[in-house]
C-alpha cells in the first residue's frame, strides 16, 4: 500500500503533535525534521488544524498543538482527510467494459483485490495515534 | 445520575474462573454479543475452567465481589504448522467496566500464565469488522501474524460442487 505525500507528510505531523502534546511546534520544525518542503506541510497543517485534529496557536512561539484524542484516532481517519480510501488505486481495478469477454475473471479479480482493500481498511481502522506512537518507541529500542 | 466509576485496577482481582462465575461470565458474553449460548459455557468451563488445566487458562476479573470480565487461552503446539505458542480465544470486560484497565490486566495474566510454559508468542484471531477489540489488541501491541485466514461456504450435503 502507498500513501500520498499529503498523507504520509499528515501522519509525520499527528504523530509529532501527538508524542508531545503540550508542545506547539511549528511547520519547520515538523518540515526539518522530516526533511519535507516547510510550504508544503503547511498545507496538511491547515487541513489537520480544519478537521480539529490540530489547533494553530497564534503569536510569538506558535505554531501548532495537537487537539484530538490520541486513543480515539485512528490512521484511517487521518488518512481520510487526504485521500479517497474507498476509491480503487489507479491500475489496480479492472475496467468495466460493455461487452467483456470475461466478466467472470473480471469478477474474480476485482474480488480478490477488494480482499486486499477490507484487510488494509481493517489494519488502519484498528490503529490509533497513541498505539503507532507507542509502537515507535518499540521500534527505536529495537535500532 | 451519574453512572458508577469503573473499578480501578489495583481494585480489581485477577484469578481462577470457579464454577459460581459461569453465571456472571455468561451474562457478560450475552450483554456484548446479544447471543444466548445455553450449555457453551459449561462445556467451555468443563474443557478450560475445571480439573487439570495444563496449557489452559480461564480467568475473571472480580472487583468488588462482582465478575467484570474473563479471559480464555490455551497454549497449542504445530497447530497451523507453528512451533508452540500461546492463542488467546476469548476476551471481554463489561461494557460499563471497560477503560478502566481490565482488559490488560487480563490479558498480563493470561500472557503470564504462557510464560510459566515457557511460551514466547501469543496470537489470537478477530472478525476484521470488530474495531473495538482489534484496537484494543493493538494497543497492547499485537501485530499482523503471518497466517491468513481463509474460508469457503460449504454446499449443503448431497449437492454436486461445481
Amino acid at each position: 500500500m502507498k500513501l500520498q505525500k499529503n498523507t504520509l507528510f499528515a501522519l509525520y505531523s499527528v504523530l509529532e503533535s501527538a508524542s508531545r502534546p503540550e508542545r506547539q511546534l511549528s511547520a519547520g520544525e515538523i518540515a526539518r525534521k522530516y526533511g519535507i518542503s516547510p510550504h508544503h506541510l503547511a498545507k496538511v497543517l491547515h487541513t489537520l488544524a480544519q478537521a480539529g485534529v490540530v489547533e494553530s496557536v497564534r503569536g510569538v512561539g506558535g505554531g501548532y498543538r495537537f487537539a484530538g484524542n490520541a486513543k480515539r484516532l485512528t490512521l484511517i481517519d487521518v488518512i481520510a482527510l487526504f485521500e479517497n480510501i474507498n476509491a480503487p488505486a489507479r491500475g489496480t481495478r479492472p475496467r468495466p467494459r460493455r461487452h467483456s469477454a470475461g466478466p467472470g475473471v473480471e469478477r474474480a479479480i476485482g474480488t480478490v483485490l477488494s480482499e486486499i482493500d477490507a484487510m488494509a481498511e481493517a489494519t488502519l481502522r484498528s490503529i490509533s495515534i497513541a498505539t503507532l506512537l507507542k509502537l515507535a518507541v518499540r521500534q527505536r529500542r529495537q535500532t | 445520575m451519574k453512572a458508577p466509576r469503573p473499578a480501578a485496577p489495583a481494585a480489581v482481582r485477577v484469578r481462577n474462573v470457579r464454577a459460581g462465575d459461569l453465571e456472571d461470565v455468561a451474562a457478560i458474553d450475552l450483554e456484548i454479543t446479544r447471543l444466548p449460548k445455553p450449555g457453551y459455557w459449561a462445556e467451555i468451563y468443563r474443557r478450560y475452567g475445571s480439573g487439570r488445566r495444563q496449557q489452559r487458562f480461564f480467568l475473571v476479573a472480580e472487583a468488588a465481589g462482582r465478575i467484570e470480565g474473563f479471559v480464555i487461552g490455551e497454549v497449542r503446539d504445530w497447530e497451523f504448522g507453528s512451533p508452540r505458542c500461546g492463542w488467546v480465544f476469548a476476551i471481554n470486560v463489561r461494557p460499563k467496566a471497560r477503560l478502566a484497565g481490565i482488559g490488560s490486566r487480563l490479558l498480563e495474566a493470561v500472557c503470564d500464565g504462557f510464560r510459566r510454559l515457557g511460551v514466547t508468542k501469543v496470537r489470537t484471531m478477530l472478525a476484521r469488522d470488530n474495531q473495538l477489540i482489534l484496537s484494543f489488541f493493538r494497543s497492547q501491541g499485537l501485530m499482523a501474524a503471518p497466517f491468513i485466514p481463509l474460508e469457503i461456504d460449504l454446499d449443503p450435503a448431497g449437492t454436486e460442487r461445481a
